[in-house]
C-alpha cells in the first residue's frame, strides 16, 4: 500500500489533467479544474516544507557550532524578520515588507547574478580554447553574434544585424528545433512512464 | 527612508562584489542574509496569495472538499519523521502526476506537432534566397535529428548526416554563448548603473 | 623580440583573474559615465512585439504576466515598463499576474511609475494586479477555465468580482493578447506550450538573452508574435515606444564589454597556442 496508493494518486491526477484536454464538457472540466486548484495548494505547502527544512538544517549547525554557525544566526533572524513583517503587517506597497524587498532582496539577488559577468569573461579568457574545427565554428558564431547584436556591430558593417538575424532564423533555428523535437519526445515518454508507474524515483527510498 | 534604503542597497551590493577579491565575512554575511530573508519572503507571499484566498477563505465559507489538499499539504511534513515518511508520497504523487500530464499535453501539442508542422516548408518559394533558407532549415533539422539518433552506429550515410548535424548544433551553441555573454553583461550594467546613478549620482 | 612576446604571452596565459575583473568593470562603468550614443536599428522580432500590441483595439483587455525577479531585472525591467507605457498609450486595459514570487513588487512598482504616475490610470478600472499564484503551468491551465476562481482576490486583498475591470472576465476568451515578461522557468515556453497551443490566444514575449535563441522556432511557427531578447531587445523597444531608459543607456557598455570579451577570447587562444608550441619545442 505504501507504494501502490501514490501510484494510483499519480495516475488519477495526470489522467484528470489529460482528459480535460480531450473532453471539453463543462462538468468534467469543473472536476479537472478542482484537481488543479488542489495541486496549487499542495505546491504552496511544498514551499513551506522547503523553508522548514532550511530552519531545521541551519538550527542543527548552530546547535553543534558547525562551520559558519554565526552566519546561520543571521540567516534565521532574516527569515523570522520577513515572516513577521509579511504575515503580521502585510505585503503591499508602502509596508516594511515591501521596503525590505526593494532595498535588501532586490540588490542582493541582482548583484549575485551580476557576478556572472565577471566569471563568464574570466572563463572566456582562460577556458575558451579553439582546438577543433567544430570548436572554431562555435567560437566564430559566438563572436559574430556578440559583435553583431550590439550597436558597435552596425558601425563595423551596416548589414551586420540582418546577417545575425539570418543566423538566428535559419541555421541556429534548425538545430534548436531538432533539440526541441527530441526533448519533446523524451518528455512525453517520461511523463507516460511516470503516470503508469514505471518511473518511481519521486517516491524516494523505503 | 529612501536615502537609507539606497545606502543599504549600495552597501549590500558592495558586500557581494567583495567576493570578486576573495571570500570574506562581508560576503558571507550578505549571502546568509539573502537566503534568510528570501525564504521568509516566499512563505509570506504563499500565505497572502495562496493559503488565504484559495484555501482558508473558501474553507470558512463551507467548501469542505478543500480539506483534501489541506490534508495532503500537511502530510508533506511527515518527511521529517522516519516512521511516517511514506505518507508524504501521497502529496508528491499528486504534484508529480499533474506535471506528468502537463508535460504530455504541452510538449505533444506545443513542441512536437507544431514544430514538425512548421518545418514542412516549400523547397521553392519563388525566390532563390527564400528557397535556400527553407532548404537549409529542413536539412539542418533532419541532420541534427540524425545526430541524436544513437540506436544506429554513426557510420556511412548516417555518420555523414550526423557530422553535418554537429555543424548546425555548433552554430546554435555559438549563438547561445553569444547571447549568454550579452545577458550576463546586462546584469552587471544594471548594478553599476545603480551604484553610479542612484547612489553616487554621477550619471544624469 | 620574439622571446619578449613569448614571455608576455606566457604571463597572459597565467593571468590573475582579478585583473580580468577590473577590465570588465571598467568596460561597463566608463561608457555609462561617458556615453558614446551609438545608434542602432530595430530588428523584426522587436518590431513584431510592438506592432502586435499596436494592433490590439483600444479598450481591449490583455494579460500581462510578469514572470521574473530582481536577478534578471536589468534586462526585463526596461521591457516591462515600456510595455506598460505602450499599453497605457493605447488605453488597453491590463490584467496583471505573476508566476514568480518576486515579480509582485516589481509589477506594483511598474504600475506606480507608469500607469499611475504618467497616465493617471485608475486601479481596478484600467488595470489590476491579481498577484502571484504558485503552481506554474497548473495556474496557466487553471486560468483557461476560470481566472476569478484561480485568483479570487487581487494582490491587495480585494475580491476580484468587485473590480470593474474583471466584469465579464471568465477566461482567456475574454482577453485579446498575452504579454509575457519572462526570466526563465516558468515563462514564455510554458505559456506557449500550455496556453497558446490549447487556448489559441496570441502571445508576445520579452525574455532574457540567455533563453531568447530558444524562442526563434516559436516565432517562425507563429506560436509567438513578437520577441524582445535581452537588453538589446529592450533598447530597440524603448526606441519604438519613444523613451530613453536603462535599455538604451546600457547599449554603450554592452558594446564595449562585448569587444573586451572578444579580445579576451582572441588573446587567450593566441597565448595558449603560442605557449603550447613553445613547450612542445
Amino acid at each position: 500500500m505504501r507504494r501502490e496508493v501514490p501510484i494510483i494518486i499519480c495516475f488519477l491526477a495526470g489522467f484528470f489533467f489529460i482528459s480535460d484536454y480531450f473532453i471539453p464538457q463543462e462538468d468534467w472540466t469543473e472536476v479537472a479544474h478542482r484537481v488543479n486548484q488542489w495541486a496549487i495548494i499542495v505546491i504552496a505547502f511544498a514551499y513551506v516544507l522547503g523553508v522548514a527544512n532550511i530552519v531545521r538544517v541551519n538550527s542543527q549547525v548552530i546547535r553543534r557550532k558547525g562551520d559558519d554557525w554565526k552566519y546561520k544566526i543571521v540567516l534565521l533572524c532574516g527569515l523570522v524578520l520577513m515572516l513577521t513583517l509579511g504575515i503580521g503587517l502585510g505585503i503591499e506597497r508602502g509596508t516594511a515588507f515591501n521596503w525590505v524587498f526593494m532595498n535588501a532582496i532586490y540588490p542582493l539577488q541582482a548583484t549575485m547574478f551580476s557576478l556572472l559577468a565577471f566569471f563568464i569573461a574570466s572563463a572566456a579568457f582562460r577556458a575558451f580554447r579553439i582546438r577543433t574545427w567544430t570548436a572554431a565554428l562555435l567560437g566564430i558564431t559566438a563572436v559574430l553574434v556578440m559583435i553583431g547584436r550590439v550597436p558597435v556591430g552596425e558601425i563595423i558593417w551596416p548589414d551586420f544585424p540582418d546577417f545575425i538575424e539570418w543566423i538566428m532564423n535559419v541555421p541556429q533555428l534548425a538545430a534548436k528545433r531538432a533539440i526541441m523535437i527530441g526533448a519533446a519526445l523524451g518528455a512525453i515518454s517520461t511523463g507516460l512512464k511516470v503516470l503508469i508507474g514505471l518511473e518511481r524515483t519521486y517516491m524516494g527510498g523505503e | 527612508m529612501e536615502l537609507i534604503g539606497t545606502w543599504l542597497a549600495a552597501g549590500l551590493t558592495l558586500f557581494i562584489f567583495s567576493f570578486l577579491y576573495r571570500d570574506n565575512p562581508f560576503y558571507k554575511f550578505a549571502e546568509h542574509l539573502y537566503v534568510g530573508i528570501s525564504a521568509g519572503y516566499w512563505v509570506s507571499l504563499q500565505y497572502h496569495n495562496v493559503f488565504r484566498p484559495n484555501l482558508w477563505d473558501p474553507l470558512m465559507r463551507g467548501d469542505l472538499t478543500l480539506l483534501i489538499p489541506f490534508a495532503l499539504g500537511v502530510l508533506l511534513f511527515t518527511r521529517f519523521t522516519k516512521k511516517f515518511f511514506w505518507l508524504s508520497r501521497w502529496a508528491l504523487a499528486l504534484i508529480i502526476g499533474i506535471f506528468a500530464g502537463i508535460a504530455i499535453i504541452g510538449y505533444g501539442t506545443g513542441d512536437l506537432i507544431r514544430q514538425v508542422h512548421a518545418n514542412i516548408l516549400p523547397l521553392w518559394t519563388g525566390d532563390w534566397l527564400g528557397s535556400f533558407n527553407n532548404f537549409l532549415l529542413i536539412f539542418g533539422v533532419l541532420t541534427a535529428l540524425i545526430y541524436f539518433f544513437f540506436s544506429k552506429e554513426h557510420k556511412g550515410a548516417v555518420g555523414a548526416g550526423a557530422k553535418i548535424g554537429i555543424w548546425f548544433l555548433m552554430i546554435s551553441f555559438g549563438a547561445s554563448f553569444g547571447y549568454t555573454v550579452m545577458s550576463r553583461m546586462s546584469l552587471l550594467i544594471g548594478r553599476v548603473y545603480f551604484l553610479l546613478g542612484d547612489w553616487l549620482r554621477l550619471i544624469s | 623580440m620574439k622571446d619578449k612576446i613569448v614571455r608576455i604571452l606566457e604571463y597572459l596565459d597565467k593571468l590573475d583573474r582579478r585583473i580580468i575583473f577590473i577590465f570588465i568593470a571598467a568596460a561597463v562603468a566608463l561608457p555609462l559615465l561617458f556615453p558614446l550614443d551609438i545608434d542602432f536599428s530595430v530588428t523584426p522580432p522587436v518590431r513584431g512585439f510592438y506592432d502586435t500590441i499596436q494592433s490590439v483595439p483600444e479598450g481591449s483587455k490583455i494579460l500581462l504576466s510578469c514572470d521574473y525577479d530582481p536577478g534578471s531585472l536589468p534586462e526585463l525591467w526596461p521591457m516591462h515598463v515600456s510595455a506598460v507605457r505602450q499599453l497605457c498609450q493605447k488605453n488597453i486595459k491590463i490584467v496583471c499576474t505573476q508566476l514568480w514570487p518576486a515579480g509582485s513588487p516589481l509589477a506594483e512598482a511598474a504600475f506606480e511609475e507608469v500607469a499611475l504616475g504618467e497616465f493617471n490610470k485608475e486601479y481596478g478600472v484600467d488595470f489590476v494586479n491579481l498577484g502571484f499564484k504558485e503552481g506554474r503551468e497548473v495556474v496557466m491551465v487553471s486560468m483557461g477555465t476560470s481566472i476569478p476562481k484561480t485568483f479570487p482576490t487581487d494582490y491587495h486583498g480585494n475580491r476580484v468580482e468587485d473590480l470593474p475591470i474583471m466584469e465579464g472576465m471568465e477566461n482567456y476568451e475574454d482577453l485579446d493578447l498575452i504579454v509575457n515578461i519572462s526570466g526563465g522557468l516558468p515563462g514564455t515556453k510554458e505559456w506557449i506550450l500550455q496556453v497558446v497551443s490549447r487556448f489559441h490566444i496570441p502571445l508576445v514575449s520579452g525574455c532574457t538573452a540567455v533563453v531568447a535563441p530558444e524562442f526563434y522556432p516559436y516565432l517562425q511557427s507563429g506560436q509567438l508574435q513578437g520577441l524582445l531578447g535581452g537588453m538589446k531587445g529592450a533598447a530597440e523597444y524603448e526606441k519604438l515606444v519613444g523613451i530613453t531608459g536603462l535599455g538604451r543607456r546600457g547599449m554603450d557598455s554592452q558594446s564595449v564589454s562585448h569587444i573586451i570579451v572578444f579580445l579576451f577570447i582572441l588573446i587567450g587562444n593566441i597565448a595558449y597556442f603560442t605557449t603550447r608550441k613553445g613547450k612542445k619545442k
